[in-house]
């Protein structure tokens, strides 16, 4: 496949008896967003956490821009330009949602063995978080102390924390699980506007989501893609619609 | 924010006048009693880095009062009185300790951690006892003080009253900046929440051994001031209720707060002492009154203050 | 080198490790079925101690006192556990130890208060004085014979219980996942009370053991609890299993080492270092070996939760 800028052989994790990962296989382009969807236990998040570096693969590799990444840890493939959002809100509650972002912005602006001036008062942090809260639409809410933002917000903060360390492949586990209705449509349409500039692997079970935002998609079930390709010709495969047991696809 | 500025600054104020108010009512023990209550206070200022701040709940910290402690006391018994010399080295000596337990411990989680900070701090305080030629059991005399030649004369009461209280408001100030650093708040990250630490690209493991052994160190400096307090120096000073006491005092004062530390220290201190003065079996008092504070009183003293406490 | 004396410490080594696994295993069940960190094992073990002293002295018996002893112990633990503890459930691990470590000084000084600090004497009834002859013109102090024998009966007796039993699924099953034996309808706080106990009457048993070798006064439990940490590190957290391997492994290279160390050393170093040396590092060695084992394994050697 032309430009494929991350390849994923023979991805296998098993936890005890359970494969939750039987041999999957991936190719994703420069650019493309795809999704992947299936039934609940079917290892989609175990995907996720082995292509993000926190769960170690049994055996397999993970190829991304031509190197392999494989052994490399969580932090290391951040700097690679991994950036992920948890399925489970997973940010600094006692923090703001700007020092949140700012953390972010932090982590890939040199290194932070500085001890003694206040990173608050740092411009080169905290202007590039204040327009990445802008952009997702948290703008007027960047000094509010997370516990105290709503679990929408708290979504969208998910996805600026992950966009704020420039990443070259965006890892988006269920960005709009939890949201209401008129919030995961300005998540949706938030993320469409990254198509082509950013490649994303996304996670959902919201149809609407994934039909109006995937290039391609990949349908995992019981740890094993069974089907690939575009939205239309998965809709079409007969083996998608009897592992979703008739559930509109 | 002002009402706390200015609840600090008067308490600054009262430690200034100590000396002078104990002088004035006949009571000279006050300047070495709350001269040890700010010592402590610095171990716990460093403790609260690791703990309040960091999340590191290590249960050996009273291994660097030690290191200090035998730094000063070591180099005393041959001969070096050099106060320069003694301290840098007790500061030295409790960073390499720290380093290499924390390279160590840093690692685990959880209560493995606290379990072998725990016993690496009993390592120590067997070697004490058994190395006879510095006093084993009973520990030494510090016979001589640190000298300072000429700038500052240790064995007056009230100059080194003044010396201890510079160094908790410098000691608090620099922990201060720490804090609010970028090393700082990597080390709040991680605390926070380590998985989403590292996903954005942190690894905690460096930040946290660096913020170990800084505390390590700062903690070694009490001890150098607490042998030239007692005069004397015992594997007593690495004991783990030691570390337990020095912990009470941040829990109390307020983790992860700036004034919490001394705060916590004072009023530890000072209620043993009182406690002390009414009956030998205080700690059948004070026993009860910790698992009270830990269970109903997490916020600290700190948390009294308006504003919270907390510092950003 | 003798090689009978290096038996005899060799079974010295064993006698301490035997106490040592009664002491790890009531803390690593309590720790890996109900995530408690209990600082005041040691307590429990000191009041075992004392208890069967005041027993025996009250009743005149050494068995009768010590059925009392445990008895006793049993009773105190599960009061411990249903007053003091059960809040500290839900706390994280920095509260348990502060709080539990309250606890530490408050038995201590109860204990202080109402039999004073010096050391307490703790007398055997002559049929459990005198030796055994271990080889021929070699005798070895009968006591210690029974603590081992004892701490081994108590082992497979735990082992059967957590193997074999009802009791024992639910403590492994407790183990591996609290909230599926509670939604399971047992009745976790009775569980929870029950497996206290349990390691309350353990701890105890070590205590009043221990009477007769080492002193009885009050913080004799901290001194040995800190051994009781390298125990659970070496073998890992929550393991029966692991406990046993430690405490043997911790007890014999502690024994061996405070024994055999300083002549050693003397062989390859002057006799004035090795004098001095040889004591520091044998009280040295059961640390430098934890940390051994934390370097090659963090988790330990049979860690309860693997993966």
């Amino acid at each position: 496949m032309a430009d494929a800028i991350l390849e994923v052989r023979e991805l296998r994790k098993a936890f005890g008896a359970l494969a939750a990962t039987d041999g999957i296989s991936l190719e994703v382009r420069e650019g493309e967003t795809h999704a992947v969807i299936g039934p609940n236990g079917a290892g989609k998040t175990t995907l996720i956490s082995q292509l993000a570096g926190n769960l170690r693969p049994d055996s397999g590799s993970i190829r991304f821009a031509g190197e392999d990444v494989t052994p490399l840890s969580a932090p290391a493939r951040a700097h690679k330009g991994f950036a992920r959002s948890f399925q489970i809100t997973s940010i600094y509650r006692d923090f703001s949602a700007l020092d949140n972002v700012a953390l972010a912005v932090q982590a890939h602006a040199g290194h932070s063995f500085r001890f003694w001036r206040p990173a608050r008062e740092e411009r080169a942090l905290r202007d590039p978080a204040r327009a990445m809260l802008e952009e997702v639409g948290l703008g007027g809410r960047a000094d509010v102390l997370v516990a105290n933002l709503a679990h929408g917000e708290q979504r969208q903060l998910e996805v600026a924390m992950a966009l704020a360390t420039r990443p070259r492949l965006l890892l988006l586990d269920e960005p709009v699980a939890g949201m209401g209705l008129e919030e995961s449509q300005r998540m949706v349409q938030f993320l469409s506007g990254l198509k082509g500039r950013q490649t994303i692997i996304l996670v959902e079970h919201d149809m609407d989501a994934v039909f109006t935002l995937a290039d391609r998609i990949s349908v995992l079930v019981y740890g094993r893609i069974i089907a690939s390709g575009t939205p239309e010709e998965v809709r079409a495969n007969p083996e998608v619609r009897r592992a979703y047991l008739g559930e509109e696809a | 924010m002002r009402a706390r500025a200015l609840i600090l600054a008067a308490c600054v104020l009262l430690l200034l006048a100590v000396p002078a108010l104990a002088t004035l009512l006949k009571q000279p023990y006050y300047i070495d009693l709350i001269r040890r209550v700010m010592i402590f206070a610095i171990a716990a200022v460093s403790l609260n880095l690791i703990l309040g701040y960091g999340g590191l709940v290590s249960f050996g910290h009273a291994a660097y009062l030690g290191v200090g402690g035998y730094s000063v006391g070591i180099l005393a018994f041959y001969g070096i009185h050099n106060g320069w010399l003694q301290w840098s080295v007790a500061i030295a000596a409790s960073a390499l300790v720290a380093l290499v337990i924390g390279a160590i411990s840093v690692r685990t989680r959880g209560i493995y951690f606290i379990m072998i900070t725990l016993a690496f701090t009993q390592m120590l305080y067997y070697l004490g006892i058994s190395v006879e030629e510095y006093g084993g059991d009973d520990g030494m005399r510090l016979k001589v003080k640190s000298q300072f030649s000429g700038l500052i004369d240790l064995g007056d009461p009230v100059a080194f009253y003044y010396l201890v209280l510079a160094l908790l408001l410098v000691c608090t100030y620099l922990t201060y900046r720490l804090v609010n650093s970028r090393f700082g708040l990597v080390i709040r990250a991680a605390k926070s929440n380590e998985a989403r630490t590292r996903a954005i690209g942190f690894s905690p493991y460096p930040y946290q051994l660096a913020a170990f052994v800084i505390s390590g160190a700062l903690c070694g400096l009490a001890g150098a001031l607490l042998a030239n307090h007692t005069g004397y120096v015992t594997p007593a000073y690495m004991d783990w209720t030691r570390s337990g006491e020095i912990m009470f005092m941040v829990i109390l004062g307020g983790m992860a707060t700036s004034p919490g530390p001394a705060l916590g220290a004072f009023a530890l201190l000072v209620a043993e002492d009182l406690l002390a003065g009414w009956t030998e079996h205080w700690q059948v008092i004070l026993g009860p009154l910790l698992v009270l504070c830990v269970l109903f009183f997490k916020r600290g003293l700190a948390g009294l203050l308006p504003g919270g406490g907390k510092d950003g | 080198m003798n090689l009978i004396l290096v038996f005899e410490q060799l079974l010295n080594g064993l006698q301490f490790g035997v106490m040592l696994f009664l002491m790890a295993a009531g803390l690593t069940l309590v720790f890996g079925i109900m995530n408690l960190v209990n600082l005041a094992h040691g307590s429990l073990y000191m009041v075992g101690a004392y208890l069967t002293v005041a027993a025996v002295q009250w009743t005149g018996s050494y068995p009768l006192g010590v059925l009392l002893g445990l008895a006793g112990t049993l009773v105190v633990g599960m009061l411990l556990e249903v007053v003091a503890l059960r809040t500290l459930y839900e706390r994280d691990h920095l509260d348990q130890v502060l709080a539990t470590f309250g606890l530490i000084l408050f038995f201590n000084e109860l204990i202080a208060i109402l039999w004073g600090r010096t050391a307490l004497f703790m007398s055997l009834p002559s049929y459990l004085q005198g030796h055994v002859e271990i080889f021929p013109g070699s005798i070895y102090p009968l006591y210690r014979v029974v603590v081992i024998g004892v701490g081994l009966v108590v082992g497979a007796a735990l082992w059967y219980v957590v193997a074999k039993t009802r009791l024992g699924m639910l403590i492994r099953a407790g183990a591996s996942n609290r909230t599926m034996v509670a939604a399971l309808g047992i009745n976790i706080r009775l569980l929870y009370t029950v497996v206290f106990g349990f390691g309350a009457a353990l701890a105890g048993l070590a205590g009043l053991m221990a009477g007769p070798i080492y002193a009885v006064q009050p913080g004799m439990g901290e001194l040995i609890l800190i051994q009781v940490f390298v125990v659970i590190v070496i073998g890992g957290i929550g393991s029966i299993r692991g406990a046993l391997v430690g405490a043997l492994v911790v007890g014999v290279v502690d024994t061996l080492g405070r024994a055999f160390l300083k002549p050693l050393l003397g062989h390859f170093i002057s006799p004035p270092a090795a004098e001095a040396a040889g004591p520091a590092l044998a009280s040295m060695l059961i640390y430098l070996l934890m940390a051994l084992v934390l370097a090659v394994r963090p988790e330990g050697l049979f860690p309860a939760k693997s993966g």
